[in-house]
């Protein structure tokens, strides 16, 4: 079974950010950057699933400058076979120009399966997968949370608000992935040695042109200070007809 | 993972590291967090070493990292070793201290004295836990001055036959084999010393647990006594010889030891540090007030300090150059500036600082074993003091 596994290279978006001087991208100095969350989970499925079905391979693919290498060879180090670096000096922030890439790289290298993250952490379109599936011709089920593969064919579970749907499909197909296959491992001490010897092809990315750009990012406004209504039974009143007039959630 | 711990990092050491070296780094603080953390608190509590951790930490690769691949091993410089250590003690140094044992005082002789056969037998068993080891050169009576031991190994037709007692040995009572420092001539011949490669299930060697610790209390200490203890003559380290074989296997803990320290001063710091932004007194968090900012600045300029000085012993010891009198500048320093901002955090998290749900107290009361065993803070600067006079104090 050959699997790739496309990831995207994020800043920690648990660490405080700061927008950039032009008012349209975050500020990167300081950042910590590690592979999107969900990209995680998907470089565990194709793993998970390599593993059960006893041989195959898992290419990591990204699209983004030099330093997301480094983002590469983490999922070399959790086990990955190959990776291959899309060279682009930035990622675009439209979907349908990165999915170009991955599909013009994709298309003709017989993977069986395409998995992404559901989303990427940072800017949270959940489009590239869908637009790659659309790019290569092929299926395209988004944000399961099961998924078994067998005799050329994907059964995926979906969760839903309030019911879970099952879905069939034929392979070859793209599935964005949720959590639910089991947490990332943690790439061991040696997965880190040998991921600096499994071959990581770098290749210029064939990006379409981009359709949409950002206009600007804002940070969400301070919250107004909390304020004291008053203490005890005695404030209860008073409460009750702010949180009924003024916050209106009642 | 909101509660991740990120490090203390004012001076962009990162980028002095390499990416190989971060992402070691990164992978076992992860760890450190999602297994150690959620269960440190009540393991030291109830006195008992956290035995379920060995199968993941010896999947991960922690135990004797640095040695060679060949052997089962990670193969990591030294630098990623370090970083490693530092991480485990940001924890707990008594998991520190059981990596330290397995990897710096059992994988590490039996690599540099042991013959082939013995690497090739040994040291791939120790690496995946399967084994685990302790160090048996401490006596009651001989701590800081271990060429004085009386445990003796006499050849005999059949083997070595062991007599004597050991005390203070980490991993004691859970070691499945243990190696042991005797004489092989009379007690006052001090470069008869050899080691040999004892299995606790040898007739003769009885290991029992050290009660009554207030310290190190996630952490197995024994007490080992051996009677009679008949090993086999291949049971010797063949290219261990003298004083100098034990003290060489204390110099490479010793180094990640150094690095513990910097592990544990940086959790007491991070706590600290975001207690006293949380912790409202008088209207205002403590972090506002300047006697707690005293502490916060001290706390960092020291950890800083010791990030890079340790960072240096660690390019070289991967240089070949680093030399024993090196480490005993970084474990006295490191140690000694640990159990300072140890207390320090402790004292700013005020009443809350005695619970084992924070973990300052913890450390300090670690610490305090870190500071007495592997040399003495004492005999370190006694080491230091004869190296820049050429007159040795002991």
């Amino acid at each position: 079974m050959k699997i790739a596994v496309c990831i995207k290279r994020v800043p920690d978006m648990d660490l405080r950010f700061a927008i950039g001087a032009g008012g349209k991208a975050l500020d990167s100095a300081g950042l910590k950057f590690d592979i999107a969350d969900f990209d995680g989970y998907a470089v565990e499925a194709g793993l998970r699933l390599v593993e059960a079905h006893g041989s195959g391979e898992v290419v990591v693919v990204t699209v983004g400058p030099a330093a997301a290498q480094e983002t590469l060879r983490k999922a070399l180090g959790m086990g990955a076979d190959r990776a291959i670096q899309l060279s682009a000096d930035e990622v675009p922030f439209d979907g349908r120009a990165v999915a170009t890439a991955l599909a013009t790289e994709l298309k003709d290298g017989g993977y069986d399966l395409v998995l992404f993250g559901r989303m990427a952490t940072d800017s949270a379109n959940q489009t590239v997968g869908p637009m790659t599936a659309h790019l290569m011709g092929v299926p395209c089920v988004t944000a399961i949370s099961k998924l078994d593969i067998a005799g050329g064919r994907g059964t995926a579970e979906r969760q839903l608000e309030g019911a879970s749907e099952t879905v069939e499909f034929p392979l070859p197909a793209v599935v964005t992935i949720d959590e639910g296959l089991g947490r990332p491992r943690l790439p061991s001490l040696k997965g880190i040695m040998a991921a600096k010897k499994k071959p990581l092809e770098v290749k210029p990315a064939q990006l379409g042109a981009a359709s949409l750009t950002v206009d600007s990012i804002a940070l969400p406004p301070d919250r107004p200070p909390g304020r004291i209504i008053g203490e005890g039974a005695d404030a209860v009143p008073e409460l009750i007809r702010l949180l009924q007039t003024e916050a209106k959630v009642l | 993972m909101a509660n991740a711990f990120a490090g203390v990092d004012f001076y962009d050491v990162d980028g002095l590291l390499s990416e190989e070296e971060r992402a070691v780094r990164d992978t076992v603080r992860a760890w450190v967090d999602e297994h150690l953390m959620p269960v440190i608190g009540d393991a030291y509590v109830e006195g008992k070493f956290p035995k379920q951790l060995i199968p993941g930490m010896a999947e991960l690769g922690v135990l004797g990292a640095n040695l060679p691949e060949e052997y089962g091993c990670a193969g990591l410089n030294n630098v990623a070793y370090g970083l490693i250590m530092q991480e485990l003690e940001r924890g707990d140094s008594g998991i520190r201290s059981f990596a330290s044992v397995q990897g710096a005082l059992v994988m590490y002789p039996i690599y540099a004295f042991g013959s082939e056969e013995q690497k090739q037998h040994w040291l791939p068993r120790l690496a995946s836990g399967q084994d685990i080891g302790c160090f048996g050169l401490t006596e009651p009576d001989y701590g800081s001055n271990p060429g004085g031991m009386i445990t003796t190994a006499k050849e005999t037709k059949d083997g070595w036959l062991l007599n004597g007692a050991k005390m203070w040995i980490t991993n004691g009572s859970q070691a499945t084999v243990s190696i042991i420092w005797a004489k092989t001539g009379s007690v006052d011949d001090v470069k008869s010393i050899r080691g040999f490669i004892v299995p606790a299930s040898t007739k003769g060697y009885t290991a029992k647990d050290q009660k009554g610790k207030l310290s190190l209390r996630a952490s197995d200490t024994s007490e080992i006594v051996l009677q009679d203890c008949l090993v086999p003559k291949d049971a010797i380290l063949p290219k261990s010889g003298g004083i100098k074989s034990p003290l060489m296997c204390l110099t490479q803990a010793r180094y990640g030891i150094a690095w513990g320290g910097i592990g544990a001063a940086m959790a007491c710091y991070d706590e600290a540090l975001s207690y006293s932004k949380a912790r409202i007194m008088f209207g205002k968090p403590i972090g506002q007030t300047q006697l707690q900012q005293s502490r916060l600045a001290d706390m960092l300029t020291e950890i800083t300090k010791a990030q890079l000085l340790t960072l240096q012993l660690g390019r070289l010891k991967d240089k070949g150059t680093m030399t024993p009198d090196q480490v005993s500048l970084a474990k006295r320093n490191n140690i000694n500036m640990a159990c300072e901002a140890a207390r320090e955090a402790r004292r700013l998290l005020g009443a809350n600082g005695i619970l084992a749900e924070y973990h300052s107290m913890r450390h300090m009361a670690n610490l305090e074993s870190v500071y007495t065993y592997e040399g003495t803070h004492d005999m370190h600067t006694l080491i230091l003091g004869q190296a820049v006079t050429g007159l040795p104090a002991f």
